[in-house]
């Protein structure tokens, strides 16, 4: 799972020049195992096969195991880490500096579930275009094993007890919150969340993938949901997704019959192909029914759940230039002195 | 007095000597019946007559049905804080007409609503009754309005009596109304009907008169927060986000209304400035605290209790050196506390705003015309010295209309701080690091998001860091970048409005002020000066504390901090920080949720200054 540690074999560089090594971030300080380290190699690979520049990608973090990870990639990336709970406003406002980045947003199920709650559902109510990637453990890690909002109901910890409550489905919430792309996946299926990431970058809109990501210091217990022995056991993917880039061969055989395709407003595709069951991630009223269901039948739905297309962006709300506010000068900036006199006449 | 009364007034058959342009009217009215329109056209009117005005609008924190105040002040020798005396009191609140009636200074003038059926207690006051009802009635006017339209009855009588012309009246409308003929009309003619009855129906037995004067030239009426708002677009706002909040709500609705006219991209068309209700203030500074990271003059504004919800991300925004501007319009505290008082309260957790070691830049506008300059004034020091920077109003200057000077187009360009772009990052080359103090100014380079160069980011943090933004545990790491932020702003304190200070010869007691209390304080200094007493006055308008501030202190007896707080917030910091003058500084505190009088300062200075005798 520290995959990003090793050498990378040979340095073949892509599209836009770079190798995979342009894409990684510092070694990573959290623990042997952890799932958030997959994450962040499926970020690097992603990035990496999109022929992304990392300049035009912009990294945001609260606090919490998950929000230390962006140190770990995208070295070449601006980044901040802000405060707990409160990544999403951080992002709100500085992707307004440059509206053409691309925002990816790391967060945990503390930081999302408990504290940012009500930052969460605000940032995709006002549908930030940006990637929103909650590392779902239902552990608090740094603070060494306490129940989050999401920890199952039920769950013993060492110095806790029994967990009373109910957990919090953080799909669930965006789905309510009118999320514009929903999925879940899980970090042990490495495949999965690369192409969901993928996807995720090229959605005009909020894109909220609720990762289950296992702790595996404190919550990776086999009955546990959030453990990898769980999630192996318990997967059902609602299709067997891939994402093709725009102008790109699709490469998949398949009769007819047995995939879906979204196609993006960027030109590029989802594809979904069918397994056990018949999945349409354009019907939110379907995605809240498997949703419902997973949690009946203790199973780990994961895949592309919702998907909208339509409704406009934060950005498309206001009437910017297409130069990068952050680089407007003075001129552009400061009304023009004659411009006084007409202020002070609006006075009495 | 109504021509058929016959009882004959107590005072009315006295020659009294007119009382010219030197008054205050006070209408006490229920709270959201509308009077607001009414009192501003007044205000307006005698302002349009070139006499100087104040309004003061002490009100509930409640929408609909408690009791509310409007002074008018009008003096020609232009002494506008508020004051205590009632000359005038328009009647409007059956719940408060005893109190109101008391309050009246003898031979004050009474004009009230005639359906009001307390006696008149007082015999030593001119009274005249106002049909308000039966005009309503008899304009013939919708149900909905005739609330608004009973106070236009005060209007014109109020005129009347007091000889406020008719023109300037309809003026005021005009600007009131931005020149929208049907309110206006609908108005005026209530107003008009009412000046019309009292020629024919009262006569005038008072000694109080307007009359027209020429003292207002070059002068504007505005409130703070508009000035703030305004400034805040000419100095270049491209980010504001915000909650709604008494008293700064009209900020941020000032710049909803003013971004479209003011802040046209020249080149493009498009708006160059981005405003967002956040879904509260923790969002609101989490928003602005990302604008000025990605290189946006960003900003918010709020009151104490929003003001504390924005702590911790505005200490994050000191450590992490993000320019922010925070505007704290202070109201009456702690808690909920009086939401539509004024007070100066919140000065001690802005100054250290955050947790662990931090020292904030506060400014303090003195007057509306400084909330403009400051206003814009702000993001030049904000983003030089790339920190928070929180200037500090009240509701006295946010929501009330002030006589001011015209606002002034700044006299400096931006200054963006050191930002470096592409090219100048390639010149910079391998000596950049974010926090490496190249300069040893303290202040170091920044890159902003979008910068194309491989090497130009960085991540910024909460966490400890070294001068490479690298998560650093290192003591001497820790240490040294502490020191370098308190001496970043230490050194810099030059770039910040300097105090005003004004002296009489040989002095050795001194006031010492911020804010909105300077009307009230220079009508006390001359006030005391016919008493005899010699005395300096210093105007703080930021913090840190100045070396000039330092040196005024040093060279008095003793300096008065007269401030609008329990504690004495000012008074302690300037104790803190000049501590060889420890004992030369008194407090002197006013904490009753209203605006500062100019008597208040006076039997306060002199009772502490009996002491010394």
């Amino acid at each position: 799972m520290t995959d990003q540690l090793a050498q990378t074999p040979r340095a073949q560089a892509n599209l836009v020049g770079l190798t995979k090594n342009d894409y990684r971030g510092n070694p990573s300080s959290l623990c042997q195992g952890c799932g958030h380290n997959s994450i962040s190699s499926q970020i690097i690979a992603a990035c990496y096969e999109l022929n992304l520049l990392p300049e035009n990608l912009i990294k945001f973090s609260g606090i919490g195991c998950s929000s230390k990870s962006p140190f770990y990639f995208l070295n070449r990336s601006f980044g901040f880490n802000g405060l707990h709970g409160r990544m999403p406003s951080l992002a709100t406002g500085a992707m307004f500096g440059n509206i053409t980045l691309k925002g990816i947003g790391l967060s945990g199920d503390g930081d999302t579930a408990s504290i940012g709650m009500g930052q969460f559902k605000h940032i995709v109510r006002r549908n930030v275009p940006m990637v929103y990637i909650v590392e779902n453990n239902g552990v608090y890690g740094l603070t060494k094993g306490q129940f989050s909002a999401t920890a199952d109901e039920g769950l013993e910890l060492k110095k806790q007890g029994t967990n009373p409550y109910l957990p919090v489905d953080i799909a669930c919430e965006a789905l309510v919150g009118h999320a514009t792309f929903v999925a879940r996946s899980f970090a042990g299926d490495p495949k999965q969340v690369k192409e969901l990431i993928k996807a995720a970058l090229s959605h005009n809109g909020i894109a909220v993938l609720d990762i289950i990501s296992p702790c595996v210091t404190f919550n990776n217990q086999d009955t546990t949901s959030h453990s990898y022995s769980w999630g192996k056991e318990h997967e059902v993917a609602l299709h067997d997704l891939s994402y093709v880039p725009p102008a790109e061969e699709i490469m998949i055989d398949y009769e007819d019959g047995q995939i879906k395709e979204v196609t993006r407003h960027d030109g590029s595709m989802i594809i979904l192909k069918k397994l056990d069951r018949d999945y349409d991630p354009t019907n939110r009223a379907e995605a809240f029914r498997v949703l419902e269901e997973s949690n009946k039948d203790c199973c780990l739905i994961t895949g592309l759940i919702y998907i909208n297309q339509a409704p406009p962006t934060l950005f498309d709300l206001y009437n910017l230039p297409d130069e990068p506010l952050n680089r407007l000068t003075e001129e552009r900036l400061r009304p023009p002195r004659e411009t006084i006199d007409k202020v002070n006449s609006l006075m009495f | 007095m109504t021509l058929d009364n016959t009882q004959t007034s107590p005072v009315g058959e006295k020659t009294v000597d007119e009382i010219v342009n030197r008054f205050s009217i006070t209408v006490a009215t229920v709270n959201g019946s509308g009077s607001q329109t009414s009192n501003l056209t007044l205000m307006r009117a005698l302002f349009k007559m070139g006499i100087p005005v104040s309004g003061k609008n002490i009100f509930p924190s409640n929408i609909q049905g408690l009791p509310t105040w409007y002074t008018i002040r009008v003096n020609d020798e232009g002494y506008l804080a508020r004051c205590e005396d009632q000359e005038i009191v328009v009647a409007m609140n059956p719940a408060t007409f005893i109190k109101d009636t008391e309050g009246l200074v003898q031979g004050g003038v009474l004009f009230y609503d005639d359906s009001i059926k307390s006696p008149i207690s007082r015999q030593d006051i001119h009274a005249y009754p106002m049909p308000v009802k039966q005009m309503v009635r008899d304009s013939g006017a919708p149900a909905n309005i005739r609330d608004y339209l009973a106070n236009m009855v005060y209007v014109g009588i109020v005129a009347n009596i007091l000889g406020i012309e008719m023109d300037s009246i309809y003026q005021a409308l005009e600007f009131h109304f931005k020149g929208k003929q049907k309110p206006i009309d609908l108005n005026w003619t209530m107003v008009k009907n009412a000046y019309d009855w009292a020629s024919s129906s009262l006569q005038k037995s008072d000694p109080y008169r307007i009359r027209r004067s020429n003292k207002t030239a070059g002068y504007i009426m505005a409130d703070g927060n508009t000035a703030a708002a305004l400034g805040a677009l000419y100095g270049g706002l491209q980010f504001a986000a915000w909650y709604p909040i008494t008293p700064a709500t009209s900020l941020a609705e000032t710049l909803n209304e003013y971004i479209p006219v003011f802040r046209k991209d020249p080149v493009t068309g498009k708006n160059t400035c981005v405003i967002l209700q956040a879904e509260d203030e923790l969002a609101a500074i989490g928003m602005v605290v990302g604008a000025g990271w990605s290189g946006l003059r960003a900003m918010t504004s709020t009151s104490g209790p929003g003001f504390s919800l924005m702590v911790e991300y505005v200490g994050l925004a000191y450590f992490s050196e993000v320019p922010v501007v925070i505007w704290d319009i202070q109201r009456i505290g702690p808690s909920t506390g009086l939401p539509t008082r004024t007070a100066q309260g919140d000065l001690t957790l802005a100054y250290h705003m955050g947790h662990g070691d931090v020292k904030h830049i506060l400014l303090f506008p003195g007057s509306v015309t400084e909330c403009f300059e400051f206003a814009w004034k702000a993001f030049d020091i904000a983003e030089r010295i790339q920190t928070p920077v929180i200037v500090l109003s009240d509701l006295d200057f946010g929501m009330n209309q002030w006589m001011t000077k015209p606002f002034e187009y700044p006299d400096q360009p931006m200054d963006r701080g050191k930002v470096l772009w592409e090219e100048e990052f390639k010149q910079m080359g391998e000596k950049w690091g974010r926090y490496v103090d190249i300069d040893g100014d303290g202040i170091t380079y920044r890159t902003l998001p979008g910068n194309k160069m491989p090497n130009a980011a960085y991540f910024a943090r909460g966490t400890g860091h070294n001068e490479l933004a690298q998560y650093s545990e290192d003591p001497v790491d820790w240490e040294n970048n502490l020191l370098r932020l308190g001496r970043k702003i230490d050194s810099h304190v030059s770039l910040l409005p300097k105090p005003l200070i004004r002296s009489v010869k040989e002095a050795n007691i001194s006031v010492i002020s911020y804010g909105s209390t300077d009307l009230a304080i220079e009508e006390a200094l001359v006030a005391l000066s016919q008493q005899g007493y010699t005395i300096d006055h210093l105007r703080i308008r930021s913090l840190p504390v100045a070396p000039e501030v330092m040196e005024f202190v040093r060279l008095h007896e003793r300096n008065y901090v007269i401030e609008l707080n329990r504690d004495g917030q000012l008074h302690q910091i300037l104790r803190t920080e000049i501590p060889d003058s420890s004992m030369k500084l008194l407090s002197l505190s006013h904490l009753d949720g209203l605006p500062l009088t100019a008597a208040w300062v006076v039997s306060h200075l002199v009772a502490n200054e009996e002491k010394f005798k």
